[in-house]
């Protein structure tokens, strides 16, 4: 019977991934192109006007960031639960990506910032939570790079990864805490309070960023172990 | 009896701290030298400095207790003491334990005891600066505990300083932030809770972190 180990396996990785690889990326190209057109003919907002727009960038940014996150928490625990190398290839290369996205979120959100709060920056809950989330992540990152020893720098990651995701919530309130922020208007009970008009383009283009970080989340992975294997025949070469 | 090795651990750590380097002096300077340049920066007007005092004294602390994080398991674990402490009948979780206590026994209460007077200093009413010291006393625990975690992981790390305070200081924007804003809302008369969330804050931190550092530690003593 298969179960998430059967392809755990880097073996079967590798062939699932290189079958699925093309339609992830037609895909990815696809909900991206939708999202940005839709989101360009979508009308201006009557108190923000054409700067609503950021949004279908912004936002979605801001979700894959977080969901790399937690991928890379789960990927963590596999690790360290079931010492699986494919779960630290998976935390491993997810880590640049979701600082990847975090800086996009943290970019158009002060693009946005300007001619909405009139500043760059402002020290609002969600730039400030996400600042701290990226800090987090060049820390996860610093630390992978900073013990030579591969399997011991994927414990060690591992385990900061962890503390990492149970900390974030609590980061996250925080922050909360201290500022006033703009509510919940999406996922909140009562339905969306935004209006469809937007809502359809920011679903595509969420849709296309969270497909683009998996397209980009398997070609990494594929580059990972084919590197190591690259290594490893070098290793053996040489002895 | 596990007490009595555990009581002879945190003896010997304390000790170490108070005597070789006096790490103990070394963070009460950095934290009264931290604190004086603030002023200098910013400027002596001191209804603006009792503004900031919460937040730049509890910056100055962590900071200061940061300095002496990455010789804790560090200095053990160059010397070979790190593995007969690991072979001893304690498990490696009451090693971070003791470790974690004898840290905070020999930075996090010496900076809070200094802190009224640097509050005084500052133009803290004595509500705040009671405030303020309360919020350092329950919460510089989590800093060293914490800060624990951030050790064991960079242990093997030669410049493991240099990392220890990325890894750590975002896991303790919520320590700053309650503990501050304790000190703030007393300036504002308000009541905001800030000092209970902070006690939670700590005390989770200071319960979950000995398992976090021991595992890091194990991981960085097996190879």
């Amino acid at each position: 019977m298969p179960s998430l180990f059967t392809y755990a396996n880097p073996k079967r990785f590798m062939d699932l991934s290189s079958a699925l690889l093309p339609w992830l990326t037609v895909a990815t190209v696809l909900f991206l192109f939708a999202g940005l057109v839709l989101g360009f003919l979508s009308p201006p907002d009557y108190q923000q006007g054409d700067t609503v727009k950021l949004m279908f960038l912004h936002v979605p940014a801001a979700w894959t960031a977080m969901m790399a996150y937690g991928l890379l928490a789960v990927a963590s625990f596999f690790s360290l639960v079931w010492r699986h190398p494919l779960a630290d290839v998976a935390a491993k290369t997810a880590a640049p990506l979701g600082a990847v996205f975090t800086v996009l979120g943290l970019v158009t959100g002060s693009l946005w910032g300007r001619p909405m709060w009139g500043a760059w920056w402002v020290w609002d809950a969600r730039l400030t939570s996400f600042l701290l989330l990226l800090f987090l992540y060049l820390g996860y990152i610093a630390l992978w790079n900073a013990i030579e020893d591969e399997t011991r720098a994927a414990r060690a990651a591992a385990i900061l990864g962890l503390v990492g995701a149970i900390n974030l919530p609590i980061i996250e309130f925080s922050v909360n805490w201290q500022t006033l922020h703009q509510g919940e208007s999406i996922f909140r009970e009562g339905g969306p309070t935004i209006a469809s008009v937007f809502l359809w383009p920011l679903g595509f283009s969420g849709l296309g960023y969270t497909l683009l970080f998996f397209t980009l989340w398997f070609v990494r992975i594929r580059t990972e172990i084919l590197e190591r294997r690259a290594r490893a025949l070098l290793l053996a070469g040489a002895a | 009896m596990r007490m009595t090795p555990f009581l002879s651990l945190l003896a010997r750590d304390i000790r170490l701290a108070t005597r070789a380097g006096g790490s103990v002096a070394l963070a009460l300077a950095f934290f009264a030298a931290m604190a004086t340049l603030v002023p200098l920066g910013v400027g002596n007007d001191l209804k603006l400095l009792a503004r900031a005092a919460a937040g730049v004294l509890w910056v100055a602390a962590v900071l200061a207790a940061l300095l002496s994080l990455n010789r804790l398991f560090q200095a053990d674990f160059e010397d070979g003491s790190l593995d007969l402490i690991a072979l001893s009948p304690l498990s490696l979780e009451s090693v971070a334990a003791a470790k974690i206590l004898g840290h905070w026994l020999t930075t996090g209460l010496p900076l809070t005891l200094l802190s009224p007077l640097l509050g005084l200093m500052f133009g803290l009413p004595p509500e705040a600066i009671a405030v303020l010291t309360v919020s350092l006393l329950i919460g510089t625990p989590a800093v060293s505990a914490l800060g624990a975690i951030g050790a064991g992981l960079t242990l093997t790390i030669r410049r493991g300083g240099l990392i220890l305070p990325l890894l750590v200081l975002p896991l303790l924007a919520p320590a700053v932030i309650f503990g501050a804003g304790a000190v703030r809302g007393v300036l504002d008369g308000l009541s905001n809770g800030a000092l209970l969330f902070l006690a939670a804050f700590a005390l989770a931190a200071t319960v979950l972190s000995p398992f976090a550092a021991a595992a890091a530690v194990r991981l960085n003593l097996a190879g």
